[in-house]
């Protein structure tokens, strides 16, 4: 036999993709989990992005409009756990699916089967989430950093279903977390040492970390609740010796890493993007690495920043503040290395760059009015208003998913072959880049003016911010469809893309064909 | 979901009007001149700790403007001058241990430069010590308690807000969503310390213009205190989700000179004197009618709505209901003791025998219930046991 017969009869024993649901069900293929990993997310994120609009158009004008209050609760609540836990940190296990192996040069994850189970248990867990909203009482009500009481005492029914989502969403982090851990740590390439992993390799092996340590305690603080609804303990019921306090230090001790969880995988994006359209290296690689640990680091140690008003002692908020401030200096570092090697650069603008810019302009915004919080004598006018409103979706919008889009952008000729209009892509990011901020940036005026998070109804003052906000809002959410339009109709036609794609983008998986085949680096390449 | 007056169709003048506001609003922010007519800021407030706070505030955020021009000049500069569609070629440098070392220094020395007055500010805000009156607060689903703990007087809070404006049926008030029947009456140039706590849920008293805000929790006692420098009328809400209503549960609090205080303590003290004089009277059904309604606008209708349909499955409606045409024993103990484990408190503590006799007898005879039954002050007393 010639040697020419013999590599085209192993190339038959190479399994291509099943047919039918089969394949997607029973899948233990990265590329295939990291697609339904970012359909799904993108599925809640139209979820969770209608709840948004129910919520911008109660608040359009003064006066109760269009739902009643109890309602308006329910969706402010089920906005937040749906944009966390089935937009944003799906569409990032999605994105490390399909680029890690890539990336490393392995041929797929480190664990398929379990591959296939952390994102089946999903549907399921959203499933019960959404059915919350048909059941008597009524969906969770009480914010998704459903403090208790209000969650425990005076839940409606369904909170027990809520519990349980938590729960296997939570399962579902953790496996795809040790997925990740198990991947980068045995799988690299012959010769990728850990200082020469991709950026975006390495942000995620921190957020895995991040992850394997608070999932536990979020699951810990909802089984107390389940407790304390179910089986008669006071964990947070003051009356039988228990203390509200300890739910909000437990919640924000996963709170607040969970937060840089949602934000590591898009630091990691950008410094993948931004060296490709400056032609020019990343700035400050190692440095970037160490800002990237300390960060996840200092995320353990400044829980309590979100409870500055609920009377911990002196010593304890001098030591939350300092702490939350000293985040500033290694976020700094990240955003000046971004920058400098924008500095004397060949910059081009394609739409991942376009979505890489605003990314860092906005998320700097974000991380600004973030220190205006740290300063715990501030805080206390800041906390609980727009204003933190403002804050936090200037961080999670543009940071995480202008993150997300920018990496879709980037990395879809490799996935599916085929070139996006750019001219689509750019009215995306226009459309979507002041939509955001039209939404976003007068929620800090209505913040600093005194209007309170979470009402349905507001004094007159905050009519006219308002009332932006809500266009803006509507202007965001519906400029998602034409994002929808565009990834569909890239992947059913639009010019072949080259193996390499964007002209100086570096790394392992460019040196592959576009569309990556089902099976990649069967044999590992060589990281010189 | 209670797809209830889909909003309002408004006149094309009203978009009209409203875009030609956006646009002037756009052009004044450049000009910075109406900051404080549209309320885009925080405002220095009346107590030296909150001024205190304005200037922090102020402070950071100019330090923060100031790092932001300067990076995103340079960003703005670079995008500028290095594109590659002018030609620019790649400069090859990707690390300078010095740069970086600079620029991780400079943000820590800013750091330490408003973590000084942060530090003293706050400090200043937790002494607690030497106050010359204490005010106990509690929140409760919703509405606030204020107790003046050494001199006798207690009182609630709630919206006065009517519903029809709520639900845009009448033209809404100049200070719509932020009056109470009652408000809290403070003395200025006294310092004053408030004890906050809850009764159900937590919430949080907040009054911007003394940049006190302190989180209320149930079986906790919180410290806050507050020196007010100029009489008026001062405004906030509930900063703490707190469920169904906790849009609608504002914080007045009006600041007078001492011997305006003093009168109106007095005053308060008499009026509770007779109160409990008007507990051991004969009511008759016309009054307590009268009475039943607006306790019952004020403390019930939030839940079971004003015309008595309540908001079903979470809030039964009255009109016909078990309860409210059924036993009359069985009625007043769901009003004075509550419903455990729904959101039915109870009324005990925070209604005077006068009002739960009053508005138990409305709830009787309102709305076509028309039992005909009147409940007595005294047949509350003997439920409550005293």
């Amino acid at each position: 036999m010639s040697a020419v017969v013999e590599s085209e009869l192993k190339e038959d024993n190479h399994h291509g993709p099943a047919t039918g649901i089969g394949r997607w069900l029973f899948t233990t293929n990265h590329k295939d989990i990291g697609s339904m990993y970012l359909w799904f997310s993108f599925a809640m994120f139209l979820v969770g992005g209608c709840m948004a609009l129910t919520i911008r158009a109660e608040l359009f004008q003064p006066g109760l409009q269009i739902i009643d209050p109890g309602f308006f609760n329910q969706m402010t609540t089920m906005h937040g756990l749906i944009m966390v836990f089935g937009a944003v940190m799906p569409a990032f296990v999605g994105l490390a699916n399909w680029l890690i192996p890539m990336m490393i040069g392995a041929p797929d994850m480190a664990l398929p089967r379990m591959n296939n189970w952390s994102f089946w248990i999903l549907p399921f867990a959203f499933t019960m989430l959404l059915s919350t909203l048909f059941m008597e009482g009524g969906a969770p009500n009480f914010g998704w950093t459903f403090y208790a009481p209000l969650s425990t005492t005076y839940a409606p029914p369904s909170v027990t279903y809520f519990i349980f989502g938590v729960h296997m969403m939570g399962i579902s982090s953790i496996m795809g977390a040790i997925n990740v851990i198990a991947t980068i740590l045995n799988m690299r390439a012959p010769g990728m040492s850990y200082m020469k992993m991709p950026l975006f390799v390495w942000t995620w092996l921190i957020t895995a970390f991040l992850l394997i340590a608070v999932m536990p305690v979020l699951a810990g603080v909802v089984t107390m609740m389940l407790m304390d609804i179910h089986f008669g303990t006071s964990f947070f019921n003051a009356a039988g010796g228990g203390d509200p306090v300890l739910f909000q230090h437990v919640f924000w001790f996963f709170g607040h890493p969970e937060v840089y969880i949602m934000i590591l995988p898009a630091f990691g994006v950008v410094s993948q993007i931004i060296p490709t359209f400056s032609r020019k290296k990343l700035f400050g690689y190692h440095s970037m690495v160490w800002a990237t640990s300390s960060i996840a680091l200092l995320s353990f140690l400044v829980w309590a920043h979100h409870m500055f008003t609920v009377g911990i002692p002196l010593f304890g908020e001098l030591f939350f503040m300092y702490a939350t401030m000293l985040i500033a200096v290694p976020t700094g570092v990240k955003v000046f290395n971004w920058v400098a090697t924008m500095f004397k650069g060949s910059i081009s603008f394609e739409t991942p760059m376009l979505f890489s810019i605003a990314f860092v302009i906005l998320f700097s915004i974000g991380g600004f009015s973030g220190l205006m919080l740290a300063i715990a004598p501030s805080d206390f006018q800041y906390h609980d208003t727009y204003f933190v409103v403002a804050h936090f979706h200037y961080v999670l919008v543009p940071g995480a998913i202008f993150g997300i889009f920018a990496a879709v952008y980037y990395w879809l000729p490799k996935w599916c072959g085929n070139m996006y209009s750019e001219t689509l892509g750019k009215t995306h990011f226009w459309l979507s880049f002041v939509g955001m901020n039209l939404a976003f940036f007068p929620m800090h005026f209505l913040g600093l003016a005194g209007m309170p998070r979470r009402i349905p109804d507001y004094a007159l003052q905050f009519a006219d911010f308002n009332w932006i906000s809500s266009v803006g809002a509507f202007m965001f959410g519906f400029t998602q469809l034409l994002f929808l339009y565009i990834v569909i109709s890239t992947i059913r036609s639009g010019s072949k893309a080259t193996a390499a794609v964007w002209e100086s983008a570096e790394g392992l998986e460019w040196t592959i064909p576009s569309p990556a085949p089902y099976h990649t680096f069967t044999t590992p390449p060589e990281v010189k | 979901m209670r797809l209830l007056r889909l909003v309002r169709v408004r006149s094309t003048s009203f978009f009209w009007a409203r875009l030609r506001w956006v646009i002037s609003v756009f052009l004044l922010l450049f000009a910075i001149t109406s900051q404080a007519e549209y309320g885009v800021n925080m405002t220095p407030g009346v107590t030296d700790i909150s001024q205190s706070v304005y200037s922090l505030h102020m402070i950071i955020f100019w330090i923060c403007v100031v790092i932001g021009i300067v990076v995103f000049s340079v960003m703005f500069w670079s995008m500028f001058k290095y594109r590659k569609s002018q030609g620019a070629k790649p400069a090859q440098f990707h690390e300078s241990t010095t740069v970086e070392i600079i620029w991780t220094l400079i943000p820590i020395i800013i750091l330490v430069a408003m973590a000084v007055p942060a530090t003293s500010t706050l400090k200043e805000m937790y002494d607690v010590s030497e106050s010359d009156i204490d005010i106990k607060i509690t929140g409760y689903q919703w509405k606030w308690q204020y107790e003046y703990i050494n001199d006798d007087v207690s009182f609630f809070s709630n919206l006065s807000t009517p519903q029809e404006q709520i639900n845009n049926e009448a033209t809404k008030g100049e200070h719509y969503l932020l009056e109470v029947d009652e408000p809290l009456v403070i003395p200025i140039n006294k310092k004053i310390r408030f004890l906050v706590t809850a009764n159900d849920v937590i919430h949080s008293w907040w009054v911007p213009a003394f940049a006190v805000k302190k989180d209320a929790i149930p079986g906790f006692i919180n410290e806050a205190w507050t020196k007010v420098n100029e009489p008026g009328i001062y405004r906030g809400q509930c900063a703490e989700l707190c469920g169904k209503d906790h849009g609608f549960m504002p914080i007045v609090v009006k600041a007078v000179e001492e011997p305006e205080y003093q009168a109106w303590l007095a005053a308060k003290q008499e009026k509770a004197k007779a109160e409990a004089l008007l507990a051991s009277q004969v009511w008759s059904m016309e009054d307590l009618m009268a009475k039943g309604e607006e306790v019952y606008n004020t403390s019930c209708a939030a839940c079971h709505q004003q015309n008595g349909m309540g908001i079903p499955p979470a809030f039964p409606g009255l009109k016909g209901s078990a309860i409210a045409i059924g036993p009359i024993e069985a009625h007043i103990d769901i009003v004075v003791n509550g419903k455990p484990g729904t959101a039915m408190q109870a009324f005990a503590a925070q209604l005077s025998d006068v009002d739960l006799a009053a508005v138990i007898t409305y709830e009787r005879n309102a709305w076509e219930n028309n039992t005909g039954d009147t409940v007595s002050p005294q047949d509350i007393a003997k439920a409550k046991g005293n």
